[in-house]
């Protein structure tokens, strides 16, 4: 991944690189093979309500959803961040788990708290969240404030 | 004990044995171990629950799956971890987080950036300098001031941040020690700590959860006296190290309950997003404070503490020695400590000094603008990482220009490094999972946030 890529850019002088989610693999794979060995952190955004100029590179269509990984090169001491746009309608995207094992648990609480799914993956559980729970806590249309608290060990109130 | 036709177990009645038999871990490749033959037990709770109901079956192979915690005392909070023993041997284990999560990452898009330390402080918080020092990084580095910050808070940034690594290594010696039996270490761990915590209660007000550290500098200057504490405690802290020596790294017990237990290679490390002592104890000098500095840290003098075999006494050797080299550090900067402000002098992010609100009708109206409404933050996105205590912290916030963030996802150490327990624990001995629970120094309230 040369610099000269369009769909390389810096924000705040951070490199981020913007792929669609065809071709979000391949890209992770050669960051990879540009010894961007380590997936540091893996999260989501829901840019639902954003009112600002979202600054993607002009053939990047916004989606509700946006998954952002942060690759970590030891070798070269640089770090890389990759954002793929997922739409609300098929909230799905491949996972990382074989090129990165360690993303399993941050893809299991990207699901957890933006429902996104993440295909192939090995353990698509909650993670944070008790296992019936119900919605994704950080969807911006999942409100804040006084939610009734659900108790899964509440037996008794279960038929 | 299990008997069950389904899932993982199938594959072992199945006459996998073969693949589901503990081989060394020298003959499995890393993809054998990461997948359903490795480490990590992947199941969901409830077909767990059912395999209790299953009937004993003597022929069957005699595995059991039990729960380990959330409320043992070995478990530093709340995880619980799911195993799956054969006799006394551990294969496959699951960490099962969650208890402590109270939507800290939700809150976070309700505070103002001058309220977003009072949260983030609270995640990991026994370094909760560090949380606030990445969180302010973060938010400067959208307004776009992260080169103006005055130097004297730069230089007190670095004092407490260190201090604070200290505080936290400190306590990992006494709950690593009272893990593994040495019950005195706990109360020597935690007298050392409470030094350094009334260090910080003098400077921040608060022994925890400071709220000290802020976008644009930091919250008051240091308080009369300070550098006659902080030589104090270089006194008082090196002596005692000698103890911990003397008491733990030296002893044949000790080291024996320590020395090749949880191994982790370099390879499983770096691929399970693992930081901090655990990727340094297979031999990776990686160290933010070296490798990407922040503030000052390219200006002094210090190593970076590495080990070899990726054990628990690695882990342990390098959080003692670390503190030894915190306090190099502090030294330095003790020697180097400027003068002048200590928060930068811009209206719109730091407010006006107490004296100025009597006199001054719009130094009022800027305090008051500032914590009812907070200041606005451009549009963008950044990620910053620091080196916390626990390896890299990271803070990764999206502003939509509005004076809260729209996103704000803190990249925890430990919530990475706890992954790596399954792969730590396999064919390990159950007595042996509380030290390398341990030797990865979790902190569960930033694996939950």
């Amino acid at each position: 991944m040369a610099d000269s890529d369009p769909s390389t850019a810096f924000s705040r002088e951070q490199r981020v690189v913007h792929c669609t989610r065809a071709d979000y693999v391949a890209t992770v794979r050669g960051l990879l093979a540009d010894t961007f060995s380590m997936c540091v952190d893996l999260t989501a955004v829901d840019y639902l309500t954003y009112a600002g100029d979202r600054s993607l590179p002009a053939d990047v269509v916004g989606e509700r959803f946006e998954v952002v990984v942060n690759l970590l090169s030891i070798e070269k001491r640089e770090r890389a961040r990759v954002r793929v746009q997922v739409p609300v309608n098929d909230a799905t995207i491949a996972t990382l788990f074989d090129l990165y094992p360690g993303s399993e648990a941050m893809e299991r609480e990207v699901y957890d708290m933006f429902g996104i799914v993440f295909t192939d993956h090995p353990d698509l559980t909650r993670i944070l969240m008790p296992e019936d729970w119900d919605g994704f806590p950080l969807r911006k249309d999942y409100d804040q404030g006084s939610i009734p608290v659900q108790f899964s060990g509440d037996f008794a109130a279960k038929p | 004990m299990t008997s069950s036709k389904s899932g993982i177990l199938a594959t072992i009645e199945g006459g996998n044995e073969a693949e589901q038999g503990l081989k060394p871990r020298s003959e499995l490749t890393a993809r054998e171990l990461m997948r359903e033959v490795g480490a990590v037990l992947r199941m969901s709770e409830a077909e767990v629950a059912k395999l209790g109901d299953a009937p004993d079956d003597p022929a069957d192979d005699q595995t059991m799956i039990i729960n380990m915690g959330p409320q043992h005392p070995s478990t530093h909070g709340v995880l619980r971890l799911m195993l799956e023993l054969q006799g006394e041997t551990v294969l496959r284990c699951k960490p099962i987080i969650g208890y402590l999560h109270t939507g800290m990452e939700k809150t976070g898009e309700a505070l103002t950036y001058m309220q977003g330390g009072t949260n983030v402080t609270r995640m990991d918080y026994v370094s909760p300098l560090n949380n606030e020092l990445v969180f302010s990084m973060a938010t400067e580095k959208l307004l776009g001031i992260e080169n103006e910050i005055p130097e004297r808070a730069v230089w007190m940034r670095m004092l407490l941040s260190e201090l604070n690594r200290m505080s936290s290594h400190l306590l990992f010696l006494a709950t690593n020690g009272m893990d593994l039996g040495a019950v005195s270490m706990m109360i020597y761990g935690w007298r050392e700590r409470e030094e350094v915590l009334r260090f910080f209660q003098k400077v921040t007000g608060l022994r925890m959860n400071h709220n000290f550290i802020r976008p644009g500098g930091v919250a008051a200057d240091l308080p009369e006296g300070w550098r006659d504490d902080v030589l104090r405690l270089l006194e008082l802290i090196p002596p005692r190290l000698e103890e911990y020596d003397t008491l733990m790294t030296g002893q044949p017990i000790w080291r024996d309950r320590l020395q090749g237990v949880g191994v982790i290679t370099a390879q499983e490390a770096m691929a399970l997003g693992a930081t901090g002592p655990i990727l340094r104890s297979t031999g990776v000098a990686w160290d933010l404070r070296r490798e990407q500095p922040y503030l000052h840290y390219d200006e002094v003098d210090f190593d970076v503490v590495i080990g070899k075999y990726g054990d628990a006494f690695d882990r342990y050797s390098i959080r003692l020695n670390e503190v030894r080299e915190s306090m190099r550090i502090v030294r330095q900067i003790l020697d180097r400590m400027p003068g002048g402000d200590y928060r930068i002098q811009n209206k719109k992010v730091t407010p006006p000094p107490r004296a100025r609100i009597n006199e001054s009708m719009e130094a009022l109206i800027h305090h008051f603008k500032l914590f009812t409404e907070g200041f606005k933050v451009p549009e963008g996105e950044v990620y910053v990482a620091i080196e916390s205590p626990r390896g890299e912290i990271g803070c990764y916030i999206a502003s939509d220009g509005s004076a809260t963030p729209y996103r704000m996802h803190v990249r925890a150490p430990s919530f990475a490094n706890i992954q790596c327990l399954p792969h730590m624990m396999r064919g390990g001995l159950i007595a042996d999972a509380v030290a390398i629970i341990s030797s990865t120094d979790p902190v569960l309230g930033e694996v939950d946030r």
